[in-house]
């Protein structure tokens, strides 16, 4: 579903990905751990093209995504994502933020747009919530709308960059749960986090990066019970 | 001589016609330059340096140089070259949408800036164009901002029509000046006139802050 091929991306000088090629099936849900300046946020940013890669090819469901003549926006309809910071639009109400992408990208018709909107707010408990402005919730309520309305584009693969470190401790649950369900129903993810205990129970397979390469990967009993490389051990020593 | 008040008080009708002219002139000149400054603060704030290049050379070139020499040059100085003959109004408001278009153009850059990065980002990764993300996500919030530095440009376009009196516009500054020429009474009529500009200016304020609040959300 998800092909990366030998991706490097460079800041100038600073070269972030090294050496990056791996392969994402459907329906896997993938979690991505790693220290702080690992590349792990770049390399999920360079999937739908936030970031523009330097060098290398990532393929996602046929298409060539680091092609320049591919159409960038057709792949996003397809690629949610859910950022460290909500990211909501602060001035639209909760439900307009969701429907926003149906209805300018996919044309959607408004009364299908709304009943879509609100069934899926539902399923994150926050149907109440619909006419409120993003400032008035919480962080995992804000959090769970930005997923929301990620979802309300009926994306194949859904992107998360660290959605539980903004929030405070007893906030993160929430946002985790919706996440299990959304595994749970087949959804294929890829997920940047530092919540090990969400990686060891929910992700399929566990990549550990480190200085922009994959040091790492495999199942969550092989990269937490058994890990093979030093650098993963210091790691996991530190956050476990 | 008569007094202060009949001086006043016959003035009224012609300085009131006089602040008409003024509001006329603002407000059309506002109008275009708001689209001259919402065209060139995209165009400073896009990715392509030739457009980015423009913007700036416009921006400074209409700050660096004096409204009034703008005023001459486009009323005096290019119907000869051009040969065409500009009519004063139309000059009038060429050169005022021109120059409070620059200013307005680095107030909707400013805008566009202060909003976070996470903003277009996300409209983005939800699939939409970058011209659909300036448009529904952006701009929206960046024109919130906007609002107080607008008002301010306002206030400033309106003062500086009274320049316009130099080609012979009939606005409120014109229309002081002509009643003095007749009768003489620089203080009364003087006085008036910056009355009047400052009636104009006061509702203006008191209106834009009734609308800050309403999109104080």
């Amino acid at each position: 579903m998800i092909h990366v091929e030998n991706l490097k991306k460079s800041f100038g000088s600073l070269e972030v990905l090294k050496d990056i090629s791996t392969t994402i099936e459907e329906r896997e849900v993938v979690c991505v751990i790693g220290p702080s300046g690992s590349g792990k946020s770049t390399f999920l940013r360079c999937l739908n093209q936030l970031e523009e890669v330097t060098s290398g090819k990532i393929t996602i469901e046929g298409m060539e995504v680091t092609s320049p003549k591919v159409d960038i926006n057709k792949l996003r309809e397809r690629v949610g994502m859910v950022f460290q910071r909500f990211n909501l639009f602060p001035h639209l109400t909760v439900l307009e933020n969701i429907m926003l992408a149906p209805k300018h990208v996919k044309h959607s018709e408004r009364q299908q747009n709304e009943q879509k909107a609100l069934q899926l707010l539902k399923k994150v408990d926050l149907a109440d919530k619909r006419d409120v402005y993003p400032d008035r919730l919480s962080g995992g309520q804000q959090q769970r709308v930005a997923i929301t309305r990620a979802l309300a584009m009926d994306p194949h693969i859904m992107l998360f960059d660290e959605p539980t470190s903004a929030l405070d401790p007893e906030m993160v649950g929430e946002v985790l749960q919706v996440m299990k369900d959304l595994a749970k129903e087949g959804m294929t993810m890829v997920v940047v986090t530092h919540e090990m205990g969400f990686a060891r129970e929910v992700a399929d397979r566990v990549i550990f990066m480190d200085g922009g390469y994959i040091v790492e990967e495999g199942t969550p009993a092989e990269i937490f019970d058994n890990p093979q490389h030093e650098r993963t051990k210091a790691f996991l020593s530190k956050v476990l | 001589m008569s007094s202060s008040w009949d001086v006043i008080v016959d003035a009224l009708p012609v300085l009131a016609q006089g602040s008409v002219v003024t509001l006329k002139i603002t407000v059309i000149s506002l109008f275009f330059a708001l689209l001259i400054g919402l065209l060139f603060g995209l165009m400073s704030t896009s990715r392509s340096k030739i457009l980015r290049g423009i913007a700036t050379a416009y921006v400074d070139f209409l700050r660096g140089t004096p409204l009034l020499v703008q005023i001459f040059f486009i009323y005096f100085g290019l119907p000869p070259v051009l040969d065409i003959k500009i009519p004063e109004t139309t000059a009038g408001i060429l050169a005022l949408s021109l120059n409070a278009g620059a200013y307005l153009a680095e107030i909707f850059r400013g805008g566009i800036l202060s909003i976070d990065k996470g903003q277009m980002e996300a409209a983005r990764s939800l699939g939409l164009t970058h011209g659909k993300a300036m448009r529904l996500v952006i701009l929206p919030q960046a024109v919130r901002r906007m609002i107080p530095a607008f008002v301010n440009q306002f206030i400033v376009t309106l003062k500086d029509t009274s320049l316009l009196t130099v080609i012979g516009i009939r606005e409120l500054m014109n229309s002081g000046e002509i009643i003095i020429s007749s009768n003489f009474r620089s203080f009364e009529i003087w006085a008036v006139v910056a009355v009047f500009y400052f009636l104009m200016i006061y509702i203006l304020s008191l209106l834009s802050r009734s609308l800050e609040r309403r999109f104080a959300k």
